[in-house]
């Protein structure tokens, strides 16, 4: 704790004072002064920007105040992260002072709090993404609302397209963060055997700016909406009203929010591995976060960039998008789509990794090619930098490239198809034991693979003229990210949330959740390769007379698969408050490092630093040597180099 | 506390949800305008023409968005101003249809739009005399147009003189100055058929299309044509 | 249980049920598989997407056969086989290899077959930018010719009819060059011809799918998105927007028609005298247009100038002059 000057003189003070950034209780700073520090840069930059621009002409003319807008959102963003403490340490070091050590706290009320230990921050993201999904679940259910009829129109048409790009880029964010968020913070060092992230504080930094970025999204609808869908098109983004701020800005700071989760996850996996976890002893969960973080580093700064340039043209009045003053219609299509395919495959690689964890566990069996699974998650990463243009087959760019990029689109399930010879492999002559986390991985791959197939159909350019821009792309992405990630996430849920929270998910209920959810994705979203094929575009409000029939099959059936969701809720509530059952240390058997330490994790997760001693898929076999010597006799020093009380 | 208590809580807790969803539904996914639907079916007997009378005006002067451009339908009942871009009109039947246009001109952004189409004799009326096309570019220029593209119907609405002192804020009175453009045309069968506005009349917007051309209510609706 | 006998049951399942599903599906789904055969284009796309359905018919069944067997015979409630420790269950040689070439082998070959129809087919329909580069015959004489107003088209004549679609916010227009560039909203074509669109905006994305003729060209403005197709059955078809444009993207459709030639003929003429008045005020046919940004005077950049619909060559960078 550093000297410092009293603030205000002639105060009485006997006791040695607390700074403010080292209060504890409600004086501290926690999600109230962040909710504080928000509103406060909030009005000060919506007062800035009428102070400025309020008199331009095409401002007074539209009455909409986009700089006002941006302004307010950009400073309410800041004053959140001041609020919420997440700034003390940045600029203490750019003051030069020696900055101090956040506070941790170790009751309920941490979880509203900066914190820096990486399993507050899983548990903290678990209800971040929920709430997400929850948003773009409900908006989904307006959508199909309105679809029920041709012709009667339960919103006005702006108004829908609203709620499509709203539902679209809330679930895009959410399925961004939806793995690596909560399960690859709260288990990676678990899995490779380390007491903290590389960097707990930007740890908690990504965390805190995607909650922000949430509310920026979603103060879009406040703000009118905005009708471009996720994908925000420009120059239709450029002349969209102040919502579309929202869009942009939100992008930028989920982006952040991103770039800075999989840096650190990265640089974690390579640098804090325990003694002994060579490269072939990781677990294969660890291989596809680590594919991930590499793609959410490399991929995001382009988005980062576009959304700048798009916040730009609507206010500063650039003209990187718009023909008529020498920008181009087409840079943020290539710019978009250049972070965009990348970011399709963020969607799928941590799913893949979930059910590699979870098959081996419920079979009964090692995983099957281990090596070949951990190169075909590299292998996809890589060449998912090199397909972006097949989202742009038929918009007359590079025309002459089109071969090209449909040999690397197909050439990407490959790599996608060892993810099938890995389960199938793990399967073969294998002992199931059905329970929950083994359906859902189960139902990964089923959905998966017809998401996978249309794929193909999609990357073919022939094909692809009747397919582009219908519902047959839309139900194909919905296979993969909901059939696919979601589906890996709820498994992923049921399996690990008995080590994270210490409680068992309710089987029965989870049971009448995993039937439910399965039976009405699927028959949500098959009828739609139909609809699609039968010439339904994406974002209409209305349709062909004719496809009523479909359509309405599609919207019941999607209100019923919103209903598991709530199914899903209730057993999350019933499980962890109302009826409570207490979870042994490793209630499904598992060899993984992270089920070897107790129940709850103890605050550096293991007594020791493990050492590793092989890999953790030794199912089955009788003379399998121990995963790792967890020591358990001699303890750590309270302080040593590896302490990981927050200290970046 | 007892299961039953926790279950109570969760409940109360759920309900709480619910009701902030249905506000913010209410508050954000509906649109901000009086909408509904203005009903034309029942204002003449069967068969007999339909009298619809609407005006553009260039700034509404009320509502979220007063500086915005708007048309204003006549409510055929009570003959006030009312600001609904949804009409109920009977399915085939003859639409009389009078368009006062407050509201200056300017260039089409596409010509083709200046063509009269899909009314009885492709005309239509500039205060009283017959017109099949209007240059854009040339005298005061297009103000509006009022297009249902499913039933290929597009009449041109002359400019008023930007020189001249417009009408500031809606309803205008037939004091201020403005051009009365009438034609008549003929409802299909029942179903739900948009109508815009052709004119790049959302100021301050790119390509004058966001804003007002935007927003229902403003420059586009529906025609809910009923047996 | 050996291991062979396994995937011997396996096997003789899925060769099974993959033939007879591939058989029922070439004949009698394949057939109305959309869009139909109403242009030459469309009954290719139709082929090549058979030809996948065929290939990715077995793919599934085979995955479905696999994880199907392996609930009904591996569950460890029904007491299955011993679960296998140790090396042999952890890598299979042959299998891995296999599996990669097969799935090499068949990504491979597919992306060659798409290439050779997509090349074949003059584009399949899609938008080929400014500069085709698979051009049927006659394609760039006819559209030199439209651009510098000399085009002409007649029945029976076997040229390639030029025809410019005009996308703007919320409605496509139509320009026939080979007619006096007159504009028009309702889209006529002539059957058995080759019909070269050229598609432009005149403001934000949009896309002109014309669903049945197997046609989907991006609109973007300032781009001339060429697009072929060749009719060969007289009919409608719809047109729909496929790219989100704004409010009324959901309306953005009509509905087209191809007609005989002597019909069409007709058509065009009669069309060509009763718009002769507005297309005098029309700009010069050209392949993209330039209204002001800005629309209406007050618009969002402040240049101020309201300058209506001028013209912008940008065809033709590599074509050639004849």
């Amino acid at each position: 704790m550093t000297e410092r000057p009293l603030a205000t003189a002639g105060e009485a003070s006997t006791a040695p004072r607390v700074p403010w950034t080292q209060r504890q209780g409600w004086l501290s700073q926690h999600l109230g002064t962040a909710i504080i520090g928000g509103i406060l840069g909030y009005t000060f930059g919506h007062w800035l920007g009428n102070a400025i621009s309020s008199n331009y002409q095409y401002i007074v003319n539209s009455g909409q105040n986009a700089i006002a807008d941006a302004l307010a959102l950009i400073f309410g963003v800041v004053g959140w992260l001041l609020g919420i403490g997440a700034l003390n340490y940045p600029l203490a070091k750019l003051a030069g002072r020696q900055p101090e050590k956040e506070v941790e706290v170790n009751d309920w009320s941490k979880y509203f709090r900066y914190s820096t230990n990486h399993k507050t921050v899983g548990l903290q993201y678990v209800v971040g993404v929920l709430l997400f999904m929850f948003t773009g679940g409900l908006l989904a259910m307006a959508i199909r609302t309105e679809l029920l009829n041709p012709t009667t129109h339960y919103f006005s048409a702006d108004t829908y397209i609203k709620i499509v790009s709203e539902h679209g880029t809330i679930m895009m964010m959410m399925a961004t963060s939806i793995v690596v968020g909560p399960l690859g913070n709260y288990l990676v060092p678990l899995m490779i055997g380390s007491r903290r992230m590389a960097f707990p504080r930007i740890e908690a930094f990504s965390f805190w700016i995607f909650v922000a970025g949430y509310m920026v999204i979603f103060s879009a609808l406040p703000y009118g909406g905005f009708p471009t869908g996720w994908t925000g098109y420009a120059p239709l983004q450029t002349q969209a009203g102040p919502g579309m701020v929202s869009y942009l800005f939100g992008f930028a700071v989920i982006g952040m929010g991103m770039m800075a989760a999989g840096f650190n996850i990265a640089v974690t996996i390579i640098n804090y591995r325990a003694p002994g976890m060579t490269w072939s002893r990781v677990p294969i969960f660890v291989w596809s976060i680590l594919a991930t973080a590499a793609l959410l580093t490399l991929a995001t700064p382009t988005l980062f960039a576009a959304g700048l340039f798009g916040l730009l043209d609507k206010t500063a009045q650039t003209a990187f998008y718009v023909t008529e003053h020498g920008g181009s219609s087409y840079l943020w299509e290539n710019l978009f789509w250049f972070f965009g395919h990348p970011e399709v495959y963020i969607m799928a690689l941590p799913g893949f990794g979930i059910v590699g964890e979870i098959l081996p566990v419920f079979t009964r069996k090692p995983l099957f090619a281990y090596k070949v699974g951990a190169a075909g998650m590299i292998g996809v990463s890589l060449l998912s930098f090199f397909v972006w243009q097949h989202h742009l087959f038929q918009s007359g760019i590079n025309p002459d490239m089109r071969p090209l990029f449909m040999l690397t689109t197909e050439l990407i399930s490959i790599p996608t198809g060892f993810i099938y010879l890995v389960g199938m492999g793990t399967l073969y002559k294998s002992k199931i034991r059905f329970e929950i986390p083994m359906l859902f991985a189960m139902a990964l791959y089923f959905n998966f693979l017809i998401g996978g197939v249309t794929g193909v159909f999609l990357s073919d350019v022939p094909v692809n003229v009747t397919v582009h821009g219908g519902f047959f792309v839309l139900s194909h992405f919905h296979y993969t990210i909901m059939g696919g990630l979601l589906f890996a996430f709820m498994g992923g849920l049921y399996y690990w949330l008995p080590k994270m929270t210490g409680r068992m998910m309710n089987k029965k209920i989870g049971l009448l959740h995993f039937w439910t959810m399965f039976i009405f994705f699927n028959l949500t979203f098959f009828p739609m390769f139909i609809i699609g094929l039968l010439g339904q575009p994406r974002r209409v409000f209305t349709y062909a007379k004719n496809l009523q029939g479909l359509n309405d099959f599609s919207s019941i059936s999607a209100f019923l698969l919103g209903f598991s969701f709530l199914i899903f809720f209730f057993n999350l509530v019933w499980s962890l408050y109302i009826s409570p059952q207490k979870a042994p240390a490793n209630p499904w058997d598992s060899l993984g490092l992270e089920w070897q330490t107790a129940t709850p994790v103890p605050p550096h997760n293991f007594e020791r630093i493990p050492v590793i001693l092989t890999d953790p898929y030794h199912y089955s076999e009788a003379s399998a040597p121990a995963v790792a010597d967890l020591g358990g006799d001699e303890r750590v020093p309270a302080v040593s180099s590896h302490d990981g009380s927050g200290v970046a | 506390m007892s299961i039953r208590g926790r279950l109570a809580i969760v409940v109360v807790l759920f309900l709480v949800a619910v009701g902030l969803i249905v506000w913010s539904v209410a508050s954000f996914l509906t649109p901000g305008t009086p909408g509904g639907v203005m009903n034309f079916t029942n204002t003449q007997a069967a068969g007999q023409p339909v009298d619809l009378t609407v005006q553009s005006v260039g700034a509404i002067g009320f509502g979220p968005h007063p500086t915005w451009v708007s048309y204003l339908v006549k409510d055929p009942h009570t003959h006030q101003w009312v600001q609904d871009t949804t009409w109920k009109l009977p399915a085939h039947s003859v639409v009389h249809m009078t368009v006062l246009q407050y509201d200056s001109g300017s260039p089409l952004r596409n010509q083709e739009w200046g063509q009269v189409q899909g009314t009885f004799g492709g005309t239509a009326n500039l205060n009283g005399q017959p017109y099949s096309v209007y240059d854009s570019n040339t005298g005061n220029g297009v103000g509006h147009t009022f297009t249902v593209p499913a039933l290929g119907l597009s009449v041109p609405m002359v400019g008023v003189s930007g020189t001249a002192q417009l009408c500031g804020s809606g309803p205008c009175q037939t004091s201020s100055p403005h051009n009365t453009i009438t034609f008549s045309f003929k409802t299909p069968g029942p179903g739900s058929y948009s109508w815009q506005c052709f004119v790049p009349c959302g100021l301050g917007y790119l390509y004058g299309n966001g804003g007002p051309m935007s927003t229902q209510n403003y420059m586009g609706g529906f025609l809910e044509v009923v047996r | 249980m050996n291991e062979t006998h396994h995937l011997r049951r396996m096997t003789t399942i899925w060769i099974v049920l993959s033939i007879a599903a591939d058989l029922l599906f070439w004949f009698l789904v394949g057939p109305h598989i959309p869009p139909g055969r109403m242009t030459d284009m469309a009954s290719s796309n139709q082929f090549d997407f058979n030809i996948l359905f065929v290939i990715a018919i077995p793919v599934l069944i085979g995955v479905w056969i696999y994880l199907a067997y392996a609930i009904a015979v591996w569950s460890a409630k029904r007491g299955g086989p011993e679960p296998v420790g140790g090396e042999a269950a952890r890598n299979n040689r042959t299998a891995q290899v296999a599996w990669i070439t097969i799935t090499s082998v068949v990504v491979i070959f597919l992306a060659g077959f798409g290439t050779v129809e997509l090349v074949v087919n003059h584009g399949s329909g899609g938008g080929e930018g400014p500069n085709p580069v698979w051009s049927p015959a006659g394609a760039i004489k006819a559209e030199t010719a439209a651009l510098a107003g000399t085009g002409t088209w007649s029945p029976n004549s076997n040229q390639v009819l030029p025809v410019q679609v005009i996308a703007q916010q919320w409605k496509f227009t139509y320009r026939y060059p080979t007619f006096g560039g007159f504009e028009t909203p309702q889209l006529i074509l002539p059957v058995n011809t080759t019909i070269a669109f050229n598609v432009t905006s005149l403001d934000v994305i949009h896309s002109f799918w014309a669903y049945q003729l197997s046609v989907k060209a991006d609109a973007n403005p300032q781009v001339n998105d060429v697009a072929y197709t060749t009719t060969n059955q007289t009919g409608p078809f719809t047109v729909r927007c496929s790219e989100l444009c704004g409010i009324w993207h959901g309306s953005m459709y009509n509905y087209g028609r191809v007609v005989s030639q002597q019909k069409f003929m007709q058509w065009a003429q009669a069309t060509e005298a009763a718009n002769a008045a507005n297309t005098k005020d029309l700009p010069p046919f050209a392949w993209t247009y330039v209204p002001d940004a800005n629309g209406a005077a007050g618009g969002y950049y402040p240049d101020g100038t309201v300058t209506p619909y001028s013209t912008v060559e940008t065809y033709g960078a590599k074509q050639p002059a004849s």
